[in-house]
């Protein structure tokens, strides 16, 4: 029997999509009970939605105005008192989760497994390694909590017609008052959702300018896509950080993956390696892209972006 | 005096494509170029900016691992770290064991500020400094994609899923660099030369009395599964009617 706490990422008014996914990879533990715990300024409505989680069987919802800003130096303290009645503690594989799990697993003097992307047994998990080009299979102890994040791509979301059970806790931690939280900025977009759009439409450094890349965005609505980008175009200063996709930013699994202009470098390519379909175009027709692409399309972006733009559009 | 410390990973080339040895027991190395992490890299970097700034006197370098590491340390040496530690362990450490060693090198030291890469590229667990912050009860400011610092505080904006986050922290404390902290600097070999002086402290890692708890143990270590080739298509209508097929548009 294992007792998997899941702790829930949200924005102050809704939960992440990241969370339910979560859930999804704690339901391939056999025979577990799962917990989600909400820390938060207000739990009202985050309470509500993570009770409509399948498979989920408590939520515990902890309410205190320091969980204003999900700071992980205030959230661990508070999962470490938690720790001690569960067997796993699970949290995304997103720049929230990455901050915290660690810290959670060095205060509880465990080492953290990161990016779970299959549950094989209750303490054996595979996750990958060298930007996806090498899969290791791990084995926890089980006389020590594993702490993991899971590598949301990796997992559908779970969906939502349950209602668990809703437990209120008090906070009694103290804040430390060494981190304070002064700003958050983003380009932000009314397009879907990068990391759960069904199409994503992507351009690279042969984009060249920040100015051709609104035929990217213009060829992304019509299909009503979410937008990324390479490594290359985001240092380029081209696009936005939140729009990398790779090793060292996002990993996606979109049904439909549209790569214009990229190359294919490796740690690009294990941010996509779980898209449903991925179409590239590119002027070189060796490049590595094409290796990995199901449908590919070799030619000049400006002329064969604006041509699908006038296609999809009429 | 002001120090910072700098964690500086040998790892395979960020440009090697990676091969699993024959007998599986790990990825092969022998033979193979061997590189500072791009991250730690990145780190030192940002150091050096702190030093020219006049904000600290000195930066130590700290590479955990087997002997050639001196190749990495000697290199952050000539990029102009002041001085070099090599903990060394023929063993493959896990993170939470390297953040205690840089915790016990931390209680020595008496840094103002720990500067890490955010992952190691070859087994992207991301975690060093997380730990570690939590070891040392001080602030932890991971993805950095900007740091001003003061004497007693640091401003860091990082890098995170939707956008970029500004926090401040008070020092000492951990900061984890992204990749648009900084671009390094190339080293020039008047420089390399002159670091074969510069102090290179080697210590084995059984010296630190550290017990290894080894809560993970890998059992299996295989290729990814690979997809299948696609098909090429002449022109955009092609592609779009065989999108429209796939049921995809």
């Amino acid at each position: 029997m294992s007792k998997v706490l899941i702790i829930a990422e949200h924005d102050g008014s809704s939960l992440n999509p990241s969370t339910r996914k979560c859930v999804s990879c704690a339901s391939e533990i056999s025979n577990s009970e799962i917990h989600l715990i909400i820390l938060a300024s207000d739990i009202s409505n985050l309470s509500k939605q993570a009770a409509s989680i399948d498979a989920v069987t408590k939520v515990i919802a902890i309410e205190h105005e320091i969980y204003n800003k999900p700071l992980t130096v205030n959230i661990a303290p508070q999962i470490f008192k938690f720790a001690n009645e569960y067997t796993h503690i699970l949290g995304p594989s997103t720049t929230f989760g990455k901050d915290l799990m660690p810290h959670i697993a060095a205060l509880l003097g465990v080492n953290q497994i990161s990016d779970i992307m299959k549950v094989l047994n209750s303490h054996q998990f595979q996750r990958p390694i060298y930007a996806g080009n090498v899969i290791l299979t791990v084995e926890a102890s089980k006389n020590h909590v594993v702490v993991a994040t899971v590598r949301t791509a990796s997992y559908k979301a779970a969906k939502e017609n349950n209602q668990a059970a809703i437990e209120v806790f008090t906070s009694n931690i103290q804040p430390l008052n060494h981190t304070h939280f002064i700003k958050h900025s983003s380009g932000s977009s009314d397009r879907p959702d990068l990391q759960t759009a069904n199409i994503v439409v992507s351009g690279g450094r042969a984009v060249g300018s920040s100015e051709n890349f609104e035929m990217i965005y213009k060829l992304a609505d019509v299909i009503s896509a979410a937008t990324g980008a390479s490594r290359a175009a985001v240092d380029a200063g081209y696009v936005p950080n939140e729009m990398q996709v790779g090793q060292t930013g996002k990993i996606i699994a979109p049904d439909l993956y549209i790569a214009i202009g990229i190359s294919g470098a490796i740690q690009h390519i294990t941010g996509i390696k779980d898209a449903g379909t991925i179409v590239a175009i590119n002027k070189d027709e060796d490049a590595p892209i094409f290796e990995v692409a199901d449908i590919g399309l070799v030619g000049d972006l400006f002329k064969i972006v604006p041509e699908l733009h006038e296609l999809l559009n009429s | 005096m002001k120090n910072v410390l700098v964690g500086l990973k040998r790892v395979v080339d960020y440009n090697v494509r990676v091969r699993i040895k024959n007998d599986g027991s790990g990825v092969e190395t022998e033979g193979v170029k061997m590189s500072i992490n791009p991250f730690d890299e990145i780190a030192l970097e940002e150091a050096l900016r702190i030093k020219e700034k006049g904000l600290i006197n000195e930066i130590i370098v700290i590479s955990i691992g087997p002997s050639e590491s001196q190749q990495q340390l000697r290199t952050g040496l000539a990029m102009g770290a002041d001085k070099a530690i090599l903990i060394e362990t023929s063993a493959d450490l896990d993170p939470l064991t390297i953040s205690k060693i840089f915790y016990n090198i931390v209680e020595r030291e008496n840094p103002l500020l720990v500067l890490l890469g955010k992952q190691g590229i070859d087994n992207d667990n991301n975690q060093t400094g997380q730990m570690l912050a939590a070891l040392w009860g001080r602030p932890q400011a991971t993805f950095a994609s900007k740091i001003e610092l003061n004497e007693k505080k640091a401003t860091v904006t990082r890098e995170v899923d939707l956008g970029l986050e500004t926090i401040e922290i008070d020092l000492p404390a951990v900061i984890t660099t992204d990749l648009r902290l900084n671009e390094p600097r190339y080293v020039k070999l008047p420089d390399i030369m002159k670091a074969k002086n510069k102090p290179l402290e080697i210590i084995p890692f059984t010296d630190f009395k550290i017990e290894v708890k080894n809560t993970l143990k890998t059992i299996n270590i295989e290729p990814p599964e690979k997809r299948e080739k696609g098909i090429m298509v002449n022109d955009s209508q092609e592609l779009i009617y065989v999108l429209k097929e796939k049921g995809l548009l």
